[in-house]
């Protein structure tokens, strides 16, 4: 980089967005609002009607992973030598590799014991032509707890966030950064409901993060918003709101691919065991945590009443392109 | 915003190279560490799930803990009452954890002032102090004695310690490095042992209890009348090992010897049959009590008991007076091997029940670690390639300060010494991907304040002053997600907490430091007339 800077414009930069983009987001409430409103609606039904598929850290049972020794592992052979033990309803499937078999037993009735004698029975059942890379019991009580703890701490964190945001800004946008908060919470539950994907106490984790990070792109939004409304005092709100959205609308492209890159590296090359986590994260930071900040976030601010009190006086000339252009 | 005085950046730039030096332990090989100052040494642990071992979470069992309370109470009326001659009809019972005793109308005064005594005080807070027993007079000469819920409390942190100690002397005997036991909670017992071939090895030595009691076999009736009709009541049926068929054996309730009074047993092999056996020795009170009890039945059989079952029940041939013995039972060499163990280690004082496992094998907490770098390199190369291509040579920038935070998280795990689990590896990439946003965050504020007409300086220091605070209300609230995850979460999801926690750390100190610091530095360097974003 010997050249001065100012040449540096051969370079041709990337541009996902296109500087001034005047997209009217807010005209979309009347539609997104009631998609949301339906998406929502079915992704409860689907928690109730359809559930979820809990793991064994939720409901008890027996996990285990073995590899098979020699060549693919011969899944119906393993079903029979264990369906023969009484264990109940045992799952197999294979899992990553075609050498690898996940071994799900239900839990069983006589208690932590009982647990305990299962798992030496399918060892017993499935020999030395297998290695146990893997094995997990959890018993009812652990379960249980687990499930209440989960619970708590997602309610726990949504009311710490609300109180923070709360403080930071002004209830409206706590409250409306709530709304879509819940909104992306229930949307991936519905998604790991329809997928059936398991859930166990990584999807806690996945559930927290996606909170966090849908709300920061909410945060990075309703900043903006705040800053335009101490600046354009007579700004009709939807108006305010399209500007605000559209300004931060590139940084929050940009972000978004950079995380789905490395979710993506995750999920394509990570190991077997945090699959459904990073497809649960995919789904609610890519999917939903970008359209709810948008689409959600800022309009429903116009529903709370934001910006209703500002002083009649306007202080600052709005942006206008002879402004923006006059530079560049 | 621009204007970074001398000393300032020194001192930022000294921050981030300590931070990130104590990361460099990580890479040198354990061999060599081991020769560094203890200061030096602390490294990031590898979670059970990368490197691969057990992780077996234990209950005490508090009806057990409960009933051996009551019973001891029970025990202690019968004898109190019996030696200050108070006259009592029946036999004190239990009932839950009340023992009801019916005394004799006369005695009565007499006798309850014996039994509160047996009500010992419990030190409590703030010098409330509570007894150990309540004394009620039920009139009728029945006084109900109950177990107090504090001195049940009490007995079950008594009771854990104690099982600690048995279970660290246990599992240190079995040659595994670096075991980890501690209480969980008031009735819990954690135990993480790293790298482990075999957990059900593990998992029997946890799980038995080893209470050994010498006992003599009731020749009275055969077992099976015992069965049929009603045992004496002195006695009790028992059963041996279900490999052989649960022979039923009719066994005195009365213990000679216990299996305290051992002060070493080993596995040995017997000289005539070359099978496997347990050898032992009593101490000088064991020994003498053998003595006696050996002397005074010569061939009649006596049963060893292990915790409930009989492992094997000779006749005596001759008194054993010198205090030493051996157990034949059908032991292979690794079940004379782990008794002996369990012999020496002690009998746990309540029975623990296994109620989580998850036990990795190295091969896969291997396999985690190489997919987990594959991951983690393909992740930061295509950010990092994308950040170039959309602001070049601040993309450049940006790219810098991410590898400069990733090394500084690895500086701070290894600093708090803490454990790298798989969800925490997936956290340190996730970090990489979130890291980015606040460059992108800048750097879009700068090319919005240049099309505002700003000139670049102006452009640029207004860009991070508008920006730093977003960045900071923005990583506040997925702090908070990580917080409360930290602590409702166990092991591997705890480490992810962990890693995305000091990402957060890192990512803003380095937005507000590292980045500001390249940019201010090549600003006074070209004194861009255009900003190349």
């Amino acid at each position: 980089m010997n050249r001065p800077a100012s040449e540096s414009k051969s370079v041709r930069l990337l541009r996902i967005v296109p500087d001034d983009t005047k997209f009217d987001f807010m005209r979309f409430r009347r539609v997104s609002f009631p998609i949301s409103a339906l998406l929502s609606i079915l992704a409860i039904l689907l928690y109730f009607y359809h559930g979820l598929n809990f793991g064994i850290d939720f409901i008890g049972g027996t996990l285990i992973e073995v590899q098979s020794k020699a060549g693919p592992a011969d899944i119906a052979k393993m079903r029979n030598a264990i369906e023969g033990l009484g264990l109940g309803e045992a799952q197999l499937q294979q899992f990553g590799a075609p050498t690898d078999v996940l071994i799900r037993i239900p839990q069983q009735a006589g208690g932590d014991e009982a647990q305990q004698a299962a798992v030496t029975k399918v060892r017993g059942a499935l020999g030395d032509d297998v290695d146990y890379r893997r094995v997990e019991v959890v018993g009812g009580r652990i379960s249980t707890e687990q499930m209440a703890k989960g619970t708590v701490g997602l309610m726990t964190a949504i009311m710490c966030i609300l109180v923070y945001l709360w403080f930071r800004f002004e209830w409206q946008f706590a409250l409306g950064a709530m709304i879509a908060n819940v909104h992306d919470l229930v949307l991936t539950i519905g998604f790991m409901s329809l997928t059936q994907i398991d859930f166990d106490l990584t999807s806690i984790a996945a559930l927290l993060t996606i909170l966090g990070y849908s709300l920061n792109d909410t945060v990075v939004i309703y900043d903006r918003i705040r800053e335009m409304l101490r600046r354009y005092k007579k700004m009709p709100m939807p108006d305010l709101l399209n500007i605000s959205v559209n300004s931060t609308l590139s940084r929050s492209i940009i972000t978004h691919v950079t995380v789905t890159l490395a979710l993506l590296a995750l999920f394509l090359f990570g190991p077997q065991a945090i699959h459904s986590f990073t497809a649960t994260m995919m789904f609610g930071v890519v999917l939903v945590g970008t359209y709810t900040s948008v689409f959600i976030a800022a309009p429903v601010l116009i529903y709370l009443g934001v910006g209703t009190s500002r002083m009649a006086t306007e202080e600052e000339p709005r942006p206008g392109p002879s402004a923006a252009r006059t530079r560049a | 915003m621009l204007y970074i005085s001398r000393s300032k950046a020194i001192a930022i730039l000294l921050t981030a190279t300590l931070v990130c030096l104590c990361a460099v332990p990580n890479f040198f090989p354990d061999s060599l560490v081991q020769k560094l100052p203890a200061w030096a040494q602390r490294h990031v642990v590898l979670g059970l799930d990368l490197q691969g071992g057990s992780h077996i979470l234990l209950q005490v069992d508090a009806n057990d803990v409960l009933r051996q309370k009551v019973e001891g109470l029970r025990d202690d009326v019968r004898r109190v009452l019996r030696d200050a001659r108070v006259g009592i009809t029946g036999q004190p019972v239990v009932r839950g954890n009340t023992v009801e005793v019916h005394i004799r109308d006369s005695d009565l005064q007499q006798g309850l002032t014996k039994l509160r005594e047996l009500a010992a005080p419990i030190g409590g807070v703030l010098g409330a102090t509570q007894r150990s027993v309540d004394i009620v007079n039920a009139g009728n000469g029945l006084v109900q004695l109950t177990v107090t819920e504090p001195a049940i409390v009490q007995r079950m942190r008594q009771v854990v310690d104690q099982s600690i100690e048995i279970i660290e002397r246990r599992v240190n005997q079995i040659g595994t490095v670096e075991p980890l036991i501690q209480r969980q909670g008031a009735d819990r017992i954690l135990v993480q042992v790293p790298g482990l071939q075999d957990p059900q090895r593990l998992k029997d030595i946890l799980g038995k209890t080893a209470r050994l009691e010498f006992r003599m076999v009731d020749s009275s009736m055969s077992p099976d009348q015992a069965l049929q009709g009603r045992p004496p009541p002195d006695s009790e049926v028992l059963y041996g090992p279900e490999k052989e068929g649960k022979m039923p054996y009719l066994i005195e309730k009365r213990v000679l010897v216990a299996g305290a009074d051992l002060t070493d047993a080993q596995p040995g092999f017997d000289q005539r049959t070359s099978e496997p056996i347990v050898q032992f020795r009593f101490n000088a009170s064991g020994a003498r009590k053998f003595a006696q009890a050996t002397q005074e039945n010569v061939g009649r059989p006596f049963a060893i008991v292990l915790d409930g079952e009989v492992i094997s029940a000779p006749v005596i041939r001759e008194p054993i007076t010198q205090g030493s013995g051996q157990i034949s039972g059908s032991f292979t060499v690794q079940s004379a091997n782990d008794l002996s163990v369990l012999l020496r280690a002690g009998a746990l004082p309540a029975k623990l029940t296994i109620i989580e496992e998850r036990t990795v094998g190295p091969g896969l907490g291997q396999d985690s670690i190489e997919k987990g770098k594959i991951a983690s390199l393909v992740g930061s190369l295509m950010v990092v390639i994308f950040m170039l291509v959309t602001y070049g040579l601040f993309g450049l920038f940006a790219n810098i300060a991410v590898t400069i935070n990733v090394a500084m998280i690895f500086g701070l795990l290894s600093l708090l010494g803490a454990t790298l689990t798989l969800p925490g590896i997936a956290g340190i990439v996730l970090t990489v991907g979130i890291a980015v946003d606040s460059n992108v965050l800048i750097y879009e504020r700068i090319r919005e304040e240049v099309r505002n007409g700003r000139t670049p300086i102006t452009a640029i220091d207004a860009g991070f002053t508008r920006a730093l605070a977003t960045i900071l209300d923005s990583n506040i609230t997925t702090f908070i997600a990580a917080a409360v995850l930290f602590f409702i979460g166990t092991g591997a999801v705890q480490g992810f907490a962990v890693t995305l926690g000091i990402g957060i750390i890192t990512t803003v100190f380095t937005a507000f430091t590292m980045t500001r610091l390249i940019v201010a530095y090549w600003v006074r360097w070209r004194r861009p007339t255009t900003v190349p974003i």
